[in-house]
């Protein structure tokens, strides 16, 4: 039982912090930069929200599968397979999370007075400063939230995650996809006990993320150190 | 030009602002109804706002010129800006928010030049009363108390040039009474070439050693 919790948690956490990084640059690029083919970026980007995890899953085995255009030139010049593999579950879980993380901080950084980002240059920021010393910290209940549900999101990623990484047993079986299979072979008392394991995680990190946020908003916006 | 010229050139959503003006020393006010383009004229001189043509000096260099596609950004124009909201940093306390610019500057790094730095930002606290109020954050100190933050902020980093938008507009009339008097002061202390934004003709007789009225975007 214990295999599957520990591969979620690895996973989840390594595509978290792909989704944060990624989340919050596009979110940042998109909405306060000109880069070109702005509109075209966030649909893509996005996308995976309204596809449902079947379509994700037989894209990315498309692409990453041993004849796909990526999965080919990976296992022929580096030998490296993703398919069938925990770096599969990573990807696919990468996909799903990072239209919520992104979401989040655009929703963030669009709520910020341009008036701050004006200030810090006359003062003689670089925009790297502004956008440490401004935008971040002025951003980071959203970014926060977006960090916390895309978690959650990767945590009981199951559609692509099956169709990517499979279902192999102390190798890519996640919590999700164990209480499938364990529904499937008739062992109730595993999925109740997996069932509960990621009610009470999923439970646990919302109600701290409510209470987080609400204590911010009483005192008064801003990140007051 | 050791004052500040402008010609600027830039097409808003109903006119063209179109002005031209030059001045030695001093304090210039613009005067004009609301949408006169009186922010914009002050966003093109800071560089938060691209002209369509024209031209902007101060303190003998050029930092605008589309003849010349001159264009040095906001960030090394060394202007001092004063918000007509203040835009007091709500995550940084009062020191951190008057400290900002001075950690921008490239002698911040050289721990002697700090110190020199850091003791000009306690004399200029000192000066805008508001030492007192370091620690605390512009949630919760008054609009007066935030008004003199904005000022510090502006003036310590030695601006060659203070752009003031409407510094007195949000403040009671006790209050600006006060106020008043420490501006002349401070004007009289730092000697800043300074553009002012004021809607009030008292402020306009009493801080302007040159003034222009902006009227749809073109000085009467």
């Amino acid at each position: 039982m214990l295999s599957p919790i520990l591969l979620s948690l690895k996973i989840a956490i390594i595509a978290t912090s792909i989704s944060f990084v990624a989340g919050t640059l596009f979110a940042y690029l998109i909405n306060k930069k000109n880069v070109p083919c702005k509109d075209l970026l966030e649909s893509l980007l996005t996308l995976p929200i309204v596809l449902p995890p079947s379509v994700i899953g037989y894209v990315l085995l498309a692409a990453l599968g041993k004849r796909g255009f990526i999965g080919a030139f990976l296992l022929e010049h580096f030998g490296i397979q993703i398919v069938f593999t925990w770096i599969g579950g990573v990807i696919a879980a990468c996909i799903v999370s990072l239209p919520l993380m992104y979401q989040n901080v655009k929703a963030a950084l669009i709520s910020i007075d341009p008036i701050y980002e004006k200030a810090a240059r006359t003062l003689g920021s670089s925009e790297w400063r502004v956008f440490r010393t401004v935008l971040f910290p002025l951003a980071w209940p959203g970014i926060i939230s977006g960090t916390a549900l895309s978690f959650a999101r990767a945590m009981g990623e199951f559609g692509a995650t099956m169709m990517v990484a499979g279902n192999i047993p102390n190798k890519t079986q996640t919590i999700p996809t164990a209480i499938y299979f364990a529904v499937e072979a008739g062992d109730k008392q595993l999925a109740n006990a997996l069932v509960l394991v990621m009610t009470v995680f999923s439970f646990v990190m919302i109600f701290a993320l409510n209470l987080w946020l609400k204590k911010k908003s009483c005192t008064g916006g801003g990140v007051e150190k | 030009m050791s004052g500040l010229y402008f010609h600027i050139m830039k097409e808003l959503d109903h006119f063209i602002l179109d002005v031209e003006y030059s001045f030695d020393k001093g304090l210039l006010v613009i005067e004009g109804e609301s949408g006169a383009g009186k922010t914009t004229l002050l966003n093109c001189i800071a560089g938060l706002t691209s002209p369509d043509e024209g031209s902007i000096a101060y303190e003998n260099s050029v930092v605008y010129d589309s003849a010349r596609k001159i264009n040095i950004p906001a960030r090394d124009r060394r202007i001092g800006y004063f918000f007509q909201n203040y835009a007091l940093f709500p995550h940084m306390t009062v020191v951190e928010n008057i400290c900002y610019g001075i950690k921008n500057k490239p002698e911040y790094k050289e721990s002697q030049k700090r110190e020199e730095l850091v003791a000009y930002t306690e004399y200029v606290m000192q000066m805008f009363g508001i030492h007192h109020l370091k620690g605390k954050y512009p949630n919760s100190i008054s609009g007066g108390e935030k008004q003199r933050t904005a000022f510090a902020r502006a003036i310590v980093t030695k601006p060659k040039l203070l752009l003031l938008d409407e510094p007195f507009s949000a403040l009671d009339d006790n209050t600006k009474k006060a106020v008043y008097r420490e501006f002349l002061q401070i004007k009289e202390v730092f000697r800043i070439p300074t553009v002012l934004i004021t809607h009030n003709p008292q402020e306009s007789n009493l801080f302007g050693d040159h003034k222009i009225v902006l009227k749809h975007g073109r000085i009467l």
